[in-house]
């Protein structure tokens, strides 16, 4: 079959044609973009904490009236209340264990800073960013953390102090040791934190810790943790425990009698107990959304933009039910006419998807520069290509049927 | 007329109603979208006080120099306790507060009740007259309570209610972090969102409400600790609180109320002639770089739009202008497939004219239904914002008579719009060409 009928035809209806290749390339342009942000989002939203999140909790609590931890003397006794609690949680039943904790990751509460191999290093540009957690020895039972290199905490390492500046040792994620020590064991290597002149020494290396924070505000250091055995002295104290495993509903509930029984001056309440499922669910809530979202729209164009080739191919169909009678009565085959009708969509498709993939790059390239945006890969583009063509092919094969299904006696009668 | 057109409307799209429950369906769904993001996209990008925006401002002081900024220039978007202090000192507006956010517990009277926590903020008195806070009862403290660092505290209505019963507190005491309060004022319902006299703690929007105010020099003397952010370029030489206020770390909020373009004029000299002076005195080695916002340029400046609902209003847009380019070309087959029809009017007699209105109120009507599609279809996408959407940001979007009338208009302008171009085709039809090959 050649291509020349088919142009001369379409040149006949120059607007139909217009408006599905228009519509063809704003539907791939938006749908390319769109399932973009979706892929990102459910990536995001998919990356491993480097925890054991299932059996997880975090109790978040705050004392009344209590000492000031900026005099040695309160500071003391906030350890000792601290510990008190510590050991309550650790007595419960459902509970296999618990550790202090500043924050946790995805809960975008964090304290942050920077490392540097060198002493009294400012906060400059170029040294890496770190979330610290400050815990203690139970830290890898109670989140679940793998270490790949040298030792965990012992208790003996573990201090306390409301402003701790001197990090004697710590241990940092495998990202961070990569950084610093490329190709050789991070273990016993020393670092600074925060321009500090004092050393730490790095003793372990976990496998992967991810940042409190879920945000942009994170982006650039998602998996630069520091783990610091303190135990923090505030009136804010936050505990990160493991329950039993399948417990993790009994363990939350018997928490709040536990601390209440412990010393009622306190603050607990519906917000204080948090499983990790949730706290996960509300870090990530606007991705999930976002990608619905995306998902919902792509779903009503690629309806829509189908159902407007039905519509105006059947159109067509109608128009030309004469022509189609004489071509038969001529001698064309049934397959004839449904391949006429596909290859009339392919060009049609064709001309929209080329036009579609500029607009797709155009929006692309605009999105980038407005908002945080990455380059759209081209698998993104290709795949849109072929979807939009099958899409196409699939949307008219039900009015190039009936067209082939024109009798060639119709071309006897009049219109 | 128009009643006639009407019908031979109806008439015809009753003929083929496959094609216009289409183009139905695709005006209400692409109507729809765009409308349900324009809710929230309306919420979040809306002034949150109309009728003083242009007057309040937010002042930022360079104190980090060169190496603090962010690829922008931009200085630090909080203050440090030295600057603050400062700047109230100085008094230069009519009406300013400094501010930070707090996070203490409270104590009920009955001992049966576990304390709560409660969020609010520390300001000073001026705050009250300056962002025309609402009162239930009492007022706003003194400047006089200010200099005292009196134990007095205003609430919101919420917290009278929990703790007072609802009942006219003023004067009665509140137990905060253990220590007795007197209540001055209880706020009437006041939620403003986004919270732009602290963007910075905020993040723009907050499900939380504004519990508690207490004068900022009493808080700064208890020792009551910032819950909102704190940004440092070194770390603090002294621990504690008490070292943060002698720090250069950034955790103050502040507003100022500037009445003309000539006080605006003389506050942007003002922070100029401040910086310079720590300049000279050797706090600061670089010029002034100071920035002095209204309120919707500082909201717009720190992002409060979440770019997110940016994306899915111009996303959704886009839907809507594919389903309109699908409804012309529908159209265009529809009026085109009745060119016998067309060339019997104008062969009677009727003008060019005639024909634009029949075909254009054709395409209003379809416009219409899917209009009245999009109404349900919109109700349906605003209640389920809240189940995709962050519950701060979702809670802000609803449904109300001007959007509902926007749904509409926007449907039948737009369908009206896409039929301009296949009725253009129509009136061309030749009537003689028609009439012959029939």
């Amino acid at each position: 079959m050649t291509l020349h009928p088919i142009l001369a035809a379409l040149r006949k209806h120059k607007a139909g044609v217009v408006l599905i290749a228009l519509q063809i390339a704003l539907t791939l342009a938006i749908v390319c973009n769109a399932v973009f942000i979706i892929g990102q989002r459910v990536e995001r939203v998919n990356r491993p904490t480097g925890l054991d999140e299932s059996d997880l909790f975090l109790v978040s609590q705050q004392w009344v009236g209590a000492p000031s931890g900026d005099d040695p003397a309160g500071a003391e006794k906030l350890d000792v209340m601290q510990q008190e609690d510590l050991a309550a949680l650790r007595n419960l039943p459902d509970v296999a264990s618990v550790s202090p904790t500043n924050s946790i990751p995805l809960l975008n509460s964090s304290w942050t800073g920077s490392l540097s191999l060198k002493p009294g290093d400012k906060l400059a540009k170029g040294n890496p960013r770190t979330a610290y957690y400050f815990t203690d020895e139970q830290v890898f039972k109670t989140l679940g953390l793998r270490l790949v290199a040298g030792r965990a905490f012992t208790a003996a390492d573990v201090q306390h102090s409301n402003d701790p500046r001197d990090r004697p040792v710590v241990i940092i994620t495998q990202a961070l040791a990569d950084r610093f020590f490329p190709g050789e064991s991070a273990v016993g290597k020393v670092i600074y934190s925060d321009g500090s002149s004092a050393p730490s020494t790095v003793i372990g290396v976990v496998a992967r810790l991810q940042i409190p924070s879920a945000g942009g505000f994170g982006s650039d250091f998602v998996w630069n943790s520091t783990l610091v055995p303190v135990r923090l002295d505030g009136s804010y104290a936050r505990y990160a425990v493991r329950a039993k495993p399948g417990r993790l509903d009994a363990a939350m509930r018997e928490v709040t009698p536990a601390l209440y029984k412990v010393n009622p001056m306190r603050v607990l309440d519906d917000d204080s107990i948090k499983s990790f499922t949730d706290i996960r669910a509300r870090a990530y809530r606007a991705d999930v959304g976002m990608a619905v979202l995306m998902g919902v729209i792509c779903l009503i164009l690629l309806c829509v933009t189908a159902a407007g080739i039905v519509g105006l191919t059947s159109f067509w169909v109608g128009q030309r039910h004469r022509q189609i009678g004489v071509r038969r009565a001529l001698g064309a085959r049934k397959i004839d006419i449904l391949h006429y009708f596909q290859i009339e969509n392919l060009l049609i498709a064709g001309i929209g998807v080329v036009v579609g993939v500029l607009l797709a790059v155009g929006l692309n390239l605009w999105l980038m520069t407005h908002y945080e945006m990455t380059r759209i890969p081209v698998a993104y583009v290709v795949t849109g290509v072929l979807a939009m063509l099958a899409i196409g092919q699939a949307a008219v094969f039900v009015p190039a049927r009936r067209a082939s299904n024109v009798s060639p006696v119709s071309a006897t009668r009049a219109a | 007329m128009f009643a006639y057109y009407l019908e031979l409307a109806i008439r015809s799209l009753k003929r083929s109603p496959g094609l216009t429950v289409l183009m139905v369906l695709a005006i209400g769904f692409g109507v729809a979208a765009s409308m349900t993001t324009w809710s929230v996209f309306r919420a979040v990008s809306g002034d949150p006080i109309p009728w003083k925006s242009s007057k309040l401002f937010v002042p930022q002081i360079d104190s980090w120099g060169p190496n603090g900024r962010g690829a922008d220039g931009e200085p630090p978007n909080a203050m440090d306790y030295n600057d603050a202090m400062n700047l109230m000192r100085d008094h230069r507006a009519r009406l300013q507060s400094a501010m930070y956010q707090i996070s203490p517990s409270v104590v009920p009277s009955d001992a049966s009740k576990h304390p709560l926590n409660i969020g609010g903020h520390a300001v000073f008195s001026e705050f009250f007259p300056m962002l025309d806070v609402p009162f239930l009862y009492g007022s706003g403290w003194s400047a006089a309570d200010d200099a005292h660092r009196a134990a007095v505290v205003v609430i919101s209505s919420k917290l009278n209610q929990k703790l007072f019963g609802g009942a006219d507190s003023v004067g009665r005491t509140v137990n905060v972090e253990g220590k007795d309060y007197r209540v001055v004022g209880v706020l009437n319902d006041w939620n403003p969102q986004p919270r732009y006299f602290d963007v910075v703690n905020s993040g723009g929007f907050s499900t939380g409400i504004e519990d508690i105010f207490l004068p900022f020099t009493r808080a700064i003397a208890v020792d009551m600790t910032n819950n909102g952010n704190t940004n440092c370029n070194a770390v603090p030489a002294e621990s504690g609180f008490v070292g943060l206020q002698h720090s250069n770390c950034v955790w103050i909020a502040y507003m100022a109320e500037l009445d003309d373009a000539a006080a605006v004029t003389a506050y942007r000299q003002y922070l100029d002639g401040y910086a310079r002076e720590q300049q000279q005195s050797g706090r600061f080695n670089w010029p002034p770089n100071n920035r002095l916002r209204d309120v919707p340029a500082w909201l717009d400046s720190q992002h409060v739009v979440p770019s997110d609902t940016r994306v899915s209003l111009l996303v959704a847009i886009g839907l809507l202008l594919a389903c309109l380019v699908n409804t012309a070309g529908l159209l265009l087959a529809k009026f085109l497939r009745r060119s016998g029809e067309i060339g019997v009017r104008r062969a009677l007699g009727a003008p060019r004219q005639a024909i634009y209105a029949q075909f254009l109120i054709e395409a209003g009507m379809v416009g219409l239904a899917g209009g009245v599609l999009g109404l349900l279809l919109t109700g349906v996408g605003v209640a389920s914002v809240s189940w995709v959407l962050p519950r701060d940001i979702a809670a802000l979007a609803r449904l109300d008579v001007p959007l509902l009338l926007l749904t509409l208009l926007v449907a039948v302008v737009s369908t009206t719009l896409a039929g301009l171009y296949p009725t253009f085709r129509a009136s061309r039809v030749q009537p003689a060409w028609q009439l012959k090959s029939n």
